[in-house]
């Protein structure tokens, strides 16, 4: 049983509060690098970007952070192949990042994704922005910006699908079937 | 007074069921008709009998490595494999190349007592491939030496061999050749050809054997001697042994269970257990070797049993040792190759594992017809059972088959030397 | 795949998966901590039978750029040079709990005998053994190749690669004949007939006696090391003949296409098979092929021991 939560409108909308959320918090677009966690964060991190240079008139810079080295499963699953990881040549150190990530679920991915920072420089402050917080953290972690917050069971999976990466934007919610009640 | 045994309803070279009676280690009586009780009665019912094998060619390492293998341990591996004699090389420490180690080996045979251990001469001091061994004096000790070889060594010296060849025919005796010319195969791993190149191995030509054997039949045919040449592993071997014997040139040949069997495919493992001496040559090799077996091009098959010590073959190819067991599987891979194939009856298999290396080694009392008056050295192998390797049960002291896992055919389930039980119902017996 | 034993096991997904991991890994080159934690806690032993000071500091580096801790056990002045076997030697290094042994070895497949005999349960990587193979050597050509002439993505379709040297004793030819071909490279040896393997007219490759003939139409040349003793069992009359029929110099570097580049695995015989002028000019790779060395070495690593042991598995 899969439900759209999100249409692309829903999305497109969400992908502008966000956008505004962050140029309000950092008063601004200077200082801004947004790192997107691959596959789907990268081109969230290009269409806030995009919303944020419509907003401020000038266009924050856009990097991809891929976080498999710093996971902390490696060793529960085969090797995986290496997503990009591109840092625009500013670097990180005295930037405001913003992660983007399409889903946050445990933390671990954000836990690798701070990792990651730290060993690429240091910037002033780290922020989080995600299309779907589906709760169940694992770490002390918590989203700065949020599309939407979705309640969901461990047993249910959420996905979000972007034009990029999977030519239509929605996101959805897979059931188990039996626990509609929850 | 000699016991009487009776081998009931066994088949004679597969052949019609008869009785075979031994009486004072001579076989008495073979009547279809059913013969009389005697003092022992084993029920051959279905089993073929086979005179008893002949083995030219086994390393049984005493003196010297009886870590790998002794007299009595090879003795009991020949007894189990079917044989009633086997043909000791000379490659031990100290080597078989003066009167006193071959009579401590003859000495050892007997002792152990189940099978003939015929003592090989080595033709040249130490092996060394420079000088003449006292060959007379081996041949005339207690141990009757008449096979001389330096195996594992080729006598690739041509006048050496030429002398040795003309020397023991004073005796009546045979140079045994191992064929491999020596600078051909510096360092060899493995046979020479696409595979070699690809694994890395430094190859071991085929011509490096030919060009040695077509060397020795043409010396032999010179100085009118026999020769008897070892372990042949290609087909163009074949094709010089045949173009030699049509030519009357009095030369012999033999060839090993494992060139009828196994390719150098399996070199691909870099399992040390697959490196031996010659190498396991291509597939069209073997296809010549069992054709040159089948038309008596080659005269015989002799196993090259050459035990190794774990750690000389639990280790990198480059560092293992040359050699693979074979006694207790020889007849199982003959019979696997050569018989089920129709390539030989069990006459052509008595031929070629009794009659003519008991021939070619003078074992007067060996490879003798399963009639009346003659001696009864005899095999009951039951052609139908099956059995798989298992290297560790094998009652050699190493464990270096080529074929643990395999399942092979055909299984010895008794063997009278001189009308003296030495396996019953496959197990040995004293 | 568990093990990386020889180029052939590679098929061209996983060989452009290493290429791909290690154009990744080698940003970590750039970066102020050359560091990444991904191998923490993982023993890596560089088990060398043979001097190779350039392979096993290149080793050295990739396992540690993971943070493996890195134990090299040379045979010189160790337990092996007092007679110790292979095998002894790995189960040591199996009860002292190495995950992964890394092994040059003069014997041919000495690599496959400590991978499939049973000594150890830990992976294999083989450093180069005997005259058989060095995959990672053809990882980093291939890397190199490719960073060069295809831009550094995809594999390697079409490009003429030309080998030219002592084939017959190269591990370093081997494995570069079975990568190369795998990517779709057409490759082509140039040798005196003495240095050429035989059956060598079975491998995936055209084969030539003639260099002159083969340089117009070479996008890449790799020279390969020939020792002069080798003139001593007769492959060749001597270096100067060997120098003059088959030793790149200027003048054979000018009838090479424009943006063609030459290769060498070191150790380089100036002189030999490669003129100091051409060893030195810009056209010569060999300082990029060391560093690239280390991104691929660091790609194996991580694919092998990264995940839960299946490589193949995580291509998918």
């Amino acid at each position: 049983m899969t439900n759209v939560i999100l249409d692309g409108s829903d999305m497109g909308r969400a992908i502008t509060r966000i956008a505004h959320e962050i140029v309000e918090r950092n008063k601004g677009a200077s200082h801004l690098l947004l790192l997107g966690i691959p596959t789907r964060g990268h081109p969230l991190a290009v269409r806030i970007a995009a919303a944020i240079e419509r907003i401020e008139g000038v266009a924050p810079q856009v990097g991809s952070l891929d976080i498999t080295l710093y996971r902390d499963d490696l060793r529960l699953r085969p090797a995986r192949a290496l997503e990009s990881t591109s840092i625009p040549a500013s670097g990180v150190d005295d930037q405001v990042v913003v992660l983007v990530d399409d889903v946050l679920f445990s933390g671990r991915s954000i836990r690798a994704a701070l990792d990651a920072i730290s060993d690429l420089g240091r910037p002033r402050a780290v922020q989080l922005a995600v299309m779907v917080d589906r709760g169940h953290r694992q770490l002390p972690i918590r989203p700065d910006f949020v599309g939407k917050n979705l309640p969901t069971s461990l047993e249910e999976q959420v996905r979000v699908a972007l034009v990029e990466t999977d030519g239509v934007d929605e996101v959805t919610l897979t059931g188990s079937g039996e626990d509609g009640a929850a | 007074m000699s016991e009487t045994i009776v081998l009931r309803g066994v088949h004679p070279y597969g052949e019609a069921a008869a009785d075979i009676v031994v009486r004072d280690g001579v076989i008495s009586e073979v009547t279809g008709a059913g013969a009389g009780g005697g003092d022992r009665v084993i029920d051959g019912t279905g089993l073929i009998a086979l005179p008893g094998l002949v083995d030219l060619h086994t390393h049984l390492r005493e003196p010297g490595r009886e870590d790998a293998e002794t007299v009595d341990t090879g003795s009991q591996a020949a007894a189990l494999g079917g044989f009633t004699a086997v043909f000791a090389m000379a490659n031990t420490f100290p080597v078989a190349d003066t009167a006193g180690v071959v009579e401590q080996v003859w000495r050892l045979g007997q002792e152990s007592g189940l099978v003939d251990v015929f003592p090989v001469g080595a033709v040249t001091v130490g092996l060394g491939g420079s000088q003449l061994a006292e060959l007379g004096a081996m041949a005339a000790s207690a141990a009757h030496v008449r096979v001389f070889s330096d195996d594992g060594h080729c006598v690739s010296d041509a006048v050496l061999m030429r002398r040795a060849l003309e020397y023991v025919k004073a005796f009546d005796g045979v140079i045994a050749q191992h064929a491999q010319e020596p600078r051909l195969t510096e360092n060899a791993q493995m046979n020479e050809g696409a595979l070699s190149g690809v694994l890395g191995l430094t190859g071991w030509p085929a011509v490096a054997e030919e060009s040695i054997i077509a060397r020795d039949v043409l010396l032999a045919h010179h100085v009118g001697s026999r020769l008897h040449v070892c372990h042949v592993s290609t087909a163009g071997s074949v094709d010089i042994i045949r173009w030699a014997k049509a030519r009357g040139i009095d030369v012999t040949a033999e060839v090993t269970p494992h060139h009828l069997m196994l390719t150098e495919d399996l070199v691909r493992s870099y399992d040390p257990v697959y490196k031996v001496n010659p190498p396991l040559r291509t597939a069209d090799d073997v296809a010549a070797l069992w054709d040159g077996l089948a038309d008596g091009t080659i005269d015989i098959v002799a196993t090259d049993h050459a035990p190794h010590a774990l750690e000389d073959k639990d280790c990198e190819w480059g560092a293992a040792s040359f050699g693979m067991l074979g006694l207790q599987t020889a007849l199982s891979v003959v019979v696997e190759t050569m018989h089920r194939t129709g390539r030989l009856d069990w006459r052509g298999v008595a031929d070629r594992m009794s009659v003519r290396p008991a021939r070619i080694g003078r074992a007067l009392q060996h490879g003798r017809d399963l009639a009346v008056g003659e001696p009864a050295n005899v095999a009951l192998v039951d052609a139908d059972a099956t059995w798989i390797v298992e290297p560790a049960l094998l009652a050699s002291k190493s464990h270096n088959s080529p074929y643990a896992g395999l399942e092979l055919p055909a299984r010895v389930e008794h063997v009278l030397k001189a009308g003296v039980p030495t396996v019953a119902n496959g197990m040995v017996v004293r | 795949m568990r093990h990386l034993l020889s180029a052939g096991d590679l098929d061209a997904a996983t060989a452009c998966l290493i290429l791909d991991t290690a154009a990744e890994l080698a940003t970590v080159t750039d970066r102020s901590v050359k560091k990444l934690p991904t191998l923490r806690g993982r023993t890596v032993v560089n088990l060398f039978y043979e001097d190779s000071t350039r392979t096993r500091i290149s080793f050295e580096m990739a396992a540690k750029r993971l943070s493996a801790d890195v134990i090299n056990f040379a045979a010189k002045g160790s337990s092996v040079s007092k007679g110790e076997s292979l095998k002894d030697t790995a189960l040591t290094l199996e009860a002292m709990g190495a995950d992964a042994v890394i092994i040059r070895h003069g014997s041919s497949g000495a690599p496959h005998r400590l991978a499939n005999a049973g000594w150890i349960g830990g992976t294999v990587i083989n450093a180069g053994d005997g005259t058989h193979e060095h995959p990672t050597q053809a990882l980093l050509d291939a890397y190199t190749l490719r960073r060069h002439l295809r831009g550094g993505r995809g594999d390697l379709d079409g490009l003429r690669v030309t080998i030219v040297g002592d084939v017959l004793h190269s591990r370093v030819a081997r494995s570069n004949v079975l990568l190369l071909s795998t990517l779709g490279a057409d490759v082509t040896l140039v040798a005196p007939p003495t240095l050429l393997p035989t059956g060598v007219g079975t491998w995936p490759c055209r084969v030539s006696y003639d260099i002159d003939e083969v340089l117009p139409h070479s996008d890449a040349i790799m020279m390969l090391r020939v020792q002069a003793e080798r003139m001593q069992a007769a492959f060749f009359p001597s270096a100067r003949e060997y120098s003059r029929a088959y030793g790149l110099d200027r003048a054979r570097m000018a009838a090479l296409p424009d943006d063609a580049i030459v290769l060498h695995p070191g150790p380089m015989n100036r002189g030999m098979e490669i003129s100091a002028e051409v060893a030195d000019s810009d056209r010569a790779v060999m300082v990029e092929q060391v560093a690239n060395g280390v991104s691929v070495r660091m790609a194996v690593l991580y694919l092998l021991l990264g995940g839960s042991g299946d490589l193949t598995d995580g291509a998918a």
